[in-house]
């Protein structure tokens, strides 16, 4: 961490967005986070997706657990709702709020000792119940915040600093995510964020449950060459399978220069949509099957699958599955919310 | 990102090499104010000194570099001003004189700043170069006693030189003294500043004015230096001139017999015309010598009037008009007397190629009825005491031949420096022509060749304390530039020699320099360091840092995350870097508040402090600057 606060001035000429904000509006305030820690560039990610998508501030919620990684909410989008609950707790808090309120963004911020340690549970009912939200995991293969031990996601064959062997197999996030039913599953790096910034601007646009697994190198604890979460393991071993990709917003045209045989699009539900450009022999992303064959066999070449993996066009998320109200709770008047003891009396009536 | 950009992306890309900061000029470049600096004064490092309440310190780095701080810290035309980063971040919410549509920019008071490490400083004497007692045996003859002269002098007198000043006033200064009023410039100031100088020893003839370099150069000096400025004002040949002579007056003229008490008054209603200092200096000694009403006018849209805006503000904060577009036509005069003059309205009908206005006569005619004219349109070289038959090139404008570098004419041993040189210009560029003067006339008299210039001093030193600590004041202060103190306005008018600026007071100061972005402070990066964290970038508060594929320059400029328009200011850019990209970063609006430093987890930045420090003729005068360069 600093000791000075981050200078108020901007460059003279920084763009504004839709809203007339520039990308410095949806900072938060200063990081304390190591200096180089992964998880700043996934901050900044989010700052540039929520700026470039004219966003209102004050129509996202960002929510998350206990971790390095969960503290990176109060490093963005200072002008936004925000919980930060309890360890492995950011799914159950996102649900409860996300159910009062459909009308918010939901940004879940969460490490992979916080979803796939004691949050695991958490997790799969939220991808179960296929919440309406965007669910970063950054993760490191490591608990940052408590100095660095193994995490479920450390590779078996990545050791840690001091050189210790890592006993367990690694617990697989995005083929967990697939399996269990998530709509939108992609993975990606903190050090690309030509490829991270179109992935959370086409998981924000997606309607129902989108998982990012983010590999953020924790700088301190987990960046030795040998970790298979180093920076520089990740750049020599990223075999970004849709490597290229762009994120063309509703009101943007898609224009011819996308190539046909090379390229897929996949509109997502506010009209936007997300380019996907093959390099090499790539997998069809609307294939669950696909993807995790995809991600096994590069997992067993010791190489890392980046990019889309996995997208369901037409998935419905939890407020089509339960038929629930179109408006915000806070949008029902008291009276019909809590219709009072009448009604209520009625209903055990007919259970009795 | 869009379609053109993904299709930008795959085309053929050229490439910048490197940027080379081996090369000295790279981050003198960086540091605006020094850059823009004629005699590159370390300004980030005086402010820093009088933060620290270190003013004599602060003197005597300025003294080293510009020789006259008392002098400039009140006057200097200020082209670091202008130059400074502060200006190009925060802009202000006062009215620009020329154009009060614009707002002015907001650059650090540095002039006014150099007037604090002047007004607070305690004894300096000690500090100054011992003057050896055994001559080197060269004799230098100096012709003007004005600011270049001076500059040369102070620079010679450490080095034994045996120096004779010939002056034709009866008072050492040049325009300093004759033509700069003194509620502008105080005569104690002047004669505490030239004083010390002569003090050196140099033998200083007054009321000695050279009517013929022939028998100058015949008296066996080993140089002879030049600096007598532009001494003649120029005149407007109008109909009515002769007859209505008695109450015209050239500006430059009249203001020199006003210093020297030989004009205590002028007429009721005044007309002064002109556009630059002259005729802002003219008015408002016209309003102090009891003129009831006073007029400027221009015959150009104010805009681009020549005077420096904190000139015209003064002028019209004393409730003086500045009226342009005003063409000069003719003296009105009757009875032999001057009653008026008469303008032709001139309007603006588009701009050339210069962007300046053309201007075309409206025909519509104006009279202003006054008692005097002041005419202050610009002044010109005069030589008539140098014979054409002693083997002086003169160019095509009848003005002798000056080497650009070396500052000597066609004869040898013969230097030019300050307005005698190329025409007006000011006190900071006449000290910065003495000093290379100086080092010509010293390689000169010792059969060295006068184009091999000596080089700058500089180093580069990390300024690193702790992890987030840096030797310098890195944080980033909102603060409003200070505005000065002034006299009142009703003792002003009526006291031709009540200074009007008070100067920052050591409160005031201790706020300005806070507003100084220590531009000196470099962000030096090693590329082999780097890992590509992105950290720097996105901490960084002004969008100067990015990592990007390679490019050539101009379109890397206009890739950038915010593209690089600024072309005077230059792309740092590194070597390839682990991935193939490289980092460029764009020195334009660098805040150097240390941020990228701090956030980056391998030190491949780091903040340096780049201490820079032109050569001199007597390295004497450069103490402090070598305590400085480490
Ligand atoms: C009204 C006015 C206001 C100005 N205000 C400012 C200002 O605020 N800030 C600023 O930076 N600049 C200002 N200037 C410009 C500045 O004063 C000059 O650029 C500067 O003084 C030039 O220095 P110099 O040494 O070349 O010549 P000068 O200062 O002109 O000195 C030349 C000296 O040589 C003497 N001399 C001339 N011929 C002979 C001879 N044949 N023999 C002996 N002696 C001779 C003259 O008497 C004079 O003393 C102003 C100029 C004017 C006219
Ligand atoms: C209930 C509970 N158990 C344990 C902890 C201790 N704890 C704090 S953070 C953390 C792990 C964080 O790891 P991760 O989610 O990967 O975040 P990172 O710091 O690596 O970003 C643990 C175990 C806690 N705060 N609360
Ligand atoms: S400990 Fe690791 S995860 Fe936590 S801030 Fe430092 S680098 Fe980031
Ligand atoms: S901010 Fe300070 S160092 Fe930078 S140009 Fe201005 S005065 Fe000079
Ligand atoms: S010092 Fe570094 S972080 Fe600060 S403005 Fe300059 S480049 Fe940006
Ligand atoms: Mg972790």
């Amino acid at each position: 961490m600093s000791y000075i606060a981050k200078p108020s001035a901007h460059h003279p000429a920084l763009p504004r967005n839709a809203l007339g904000l520039t990308r410095r509006d949806y900072e938060g305030s200063m990081s304390t986070l190591c200096a180089g820690c992964g998880h700043d560039s996934i901050t900044a990610a989010i700052i540039e997706a929520c700026y470039e998508m004219d966003l209102p501030a004050h129509r996202i919620a960002k929510i998350s657990g206990i971790g390095c990684s969960s503290k990176a909410p109060t490093y963005f989008l200072s002008r936004s709702h925000g919980f930060n609950s309890v360890h492995g707790r950011m799914p159950s808090v996102t649900t409860g709020a996300n159910m009062a309120n459909r009308d918010l963004v939901y940004i879940g911020v969460s490490g992979d000792g916080d979803t796939a340690s004691i949050g695991l549970g958490q997790f799969c009912h939220a991808v179960r119940r296929k919440l309406n939200m965007t669910y970063i995991v950054m993760n490191n293969g490591c608990y940052g915040l408590t100095k660095g031990q193994f995490s479920a996601t450390n590779d078996k064959n990545s050791p840690s600093k001091k050189g210790e062997a890592n006993p367990f197999d690694a617990i697989d996030l995005c083929q967990m995510a697939i399996q269990l039913g998530a709509g939108f599953v992609a993975r990606s790096f903190s050090g690309d964020k030509r490829q991270l910034l179109p992935l959370i601007q086409a998981a924000i646009s997606y309607k129902g449950f989108a998982f990012i697994d983010v590999i953020s190198p924790c700088v301190t604890f987990n960046n030795h060459p040998a970790s298979t979460k180093s920076y520089e393991y990740v750049r020599m071993h990223n075999m970004a399978s849709e490597n290229k990709l762009d994120y063309v917003e509703p009101k943007e045209e898609i224009t011819t220069d996308y190539d046909e045989g090379t390229s897929t699009s996949v509109e997502l539900h506010d009209g936007s949509h997300l380019m996907l450009f093959k390099v090499g022999e790539g997998h069809d992303p609307r294939d669950s099957d696909a993807a995790i064959h995809t991600i096994r066999t590069n997992a067993a070449k010791g190489t890392i699958v980046t990019g889309l993996l996995y997208v369901n066009e037409n998935q419905q998320d939890l407020h089509d599955v339960l038929g629930t109200d179109e408006r915000p709770l806070n949008g029902i008047a008291m009276s019909e919310l809590c219709p009072g003891s009448k009604a209520l009396e009625a209903i055990n009536a007919r259970l009795r | 990102m869009q379609a053109s950009e993904i299709a930008a992306r795959s085309r053929r890309r050229g490439r910048t090499p490197p940027t080379d900061i081996s090369d000295p000029q790279y981050f003198h470049k960086v540091v605006d104010c020094q850059w823009a600096c004629p005699t590159h004064t370390p300004v980030p490092e005086y402010i820093r000194l009088i933060a620290q309440g270190r003013y004599s310190a602060a003197y005597m780095l300025n003294w080293e570099s510009n020789v006259f701080p008392g002098i400039l810290g009140r006057v200097c035309d200020r082209p670091c001003e202008p130059a400074c980063r502060r200006g190009r971040i925060q802009v202000g919410d006062e009215g620009n004189a020329k154009d009060p549509s614009k707002k002015n920019a907001e650059p650090v008071a540095i002039c006014r700043l150099k007037r604090v490490a002047a007004d607070y400083k305690g004894e300096i004497d000690s500090f100054l170069p011992e003057i050896p007692t055994q001559k080197n045996g060269k004799r230098v003859a100096l012709i003007g006693g004005g600011p270049a002269s001076l500059a040369v002098a102070r620079d010679l007198m450490p080095l034994g030189y045996d120096i004779t000043l010939f002056e034709r006033d009866p008072v050492p200064g040049g325009l300093m003294r004759t033509n700069i009023p003194s509620f502008r410039l105080p005569a104690s100031v002047l004669d505490e500043e030239v004083g010390r100088i002569l003090d050196f020893g140099v033998e200083a003839r007054f009321g000695a004015e050279i009517r013929s370099l022939k028998k100058l150069l015949g008296e066996g000096y080993d140089a002879i230096f030049v600096g007598t400025g532009a001494p003649k004002g120029k005149d407007l040949e109008l109909p009515g001139r002769k007859e209505a002579a008695a109450n015209i007056h050239i500006g430059i003229d009249w203001l020199t017999s006003v210093a020297f008490g030989h004009v205590e008054k002028i007429g009721r209603r005044v007309v002064v015309i002109g556009g630059g200092n002259t005729a802002m200096d003219c008015c408002r000694t016209a309003l102090r010598l009891g003129a009831e009403s006073v007029t400027v006018t221009v015959r150009s849209p104010r805009k681009v009037m020549k005077a420096s805006d904190w000139e015209i503000k003064d002028a019209l904060h004393e409730g003086i008009p500045i009226l342009d577009n005003h063409a000069p036509k003719s003296f009105v005069v009757k009875d032999g007397k001057l009653v008026g003059m008469t303008f032709e309205k001139m309007v603006q009908t588009g701009v050339d190629a210069k962007g300046r206005p053309k201007l075309e006569a409206s025909g519509e005619i104006v009279t202003i009825d006054c008692d005097d004219v002041l005419m202050a349109i610009g002044q010109e070289n005069a030589f008539p005491w140098i014979e054409r038959d002693i083997g002086m090139t003169f160019n095509e404008w009848g003005q002798p031949a000056v080497d650009r570098r070396t500052f000597m004419s066609s004869i040898p041993g013969v230097f030019f420096g300050g307005d005698a040189a190329w025409g007006p210009e000011n006190i900071i560029w006449a000290v910065s022509h003495g000093h290379q003067a100086a080092i010509s006339i010293d390689a000169y008299c010792h059969g060295r060749s006068l184009v091999d210039r000596p080089k700058p001093g500089h180093t580069l030193v990390s300024q690193k304390m702790g992890i987030h600590e840096w030797s310098y004041s890195n944080n980033y202060d909102p603060q409003k530039r200070q505005a000065v103190p002034h006299a009142t306005l009703e003792a002003s008018l009526k006291n031709l020699k009540l200074e009007v600026e008070l100067g920052f007071d050591d409160r005031i100061a201790a706020r300005e320099v806070e507003r100084c972005l220590n531009c000196d402070v470099q962000t030096v990066f090693t590329d082999n360091l780097c890992i590509e964290c992105d950290a720097c970038m996105d901490i960084c508060p002004v969008d100067c840092i990015n990592f990007t594929e390679n490019d050539d320059e101009a379109d890397l400029r206009q890739e950038l995350r915010v593209p690089a328009l600024n072309m005077s200011q230059s792309l740092y850019v590194s070597g390839p870097l682990k991935t193939g990209r490289i980092m460029a970063k764009d020195e334009d609006v660098c805040l150097h508040c240390g941020l990228c430093a701090e956030r980056c987890p391998t030190g491949a930045w780091d903040m340096q402090k780049f201490a820079y420090a032109e050569a001199q003729a007597a390295s004497a005068c450069l103490s402090h600057h070598n305590a400085y360069l480490g």
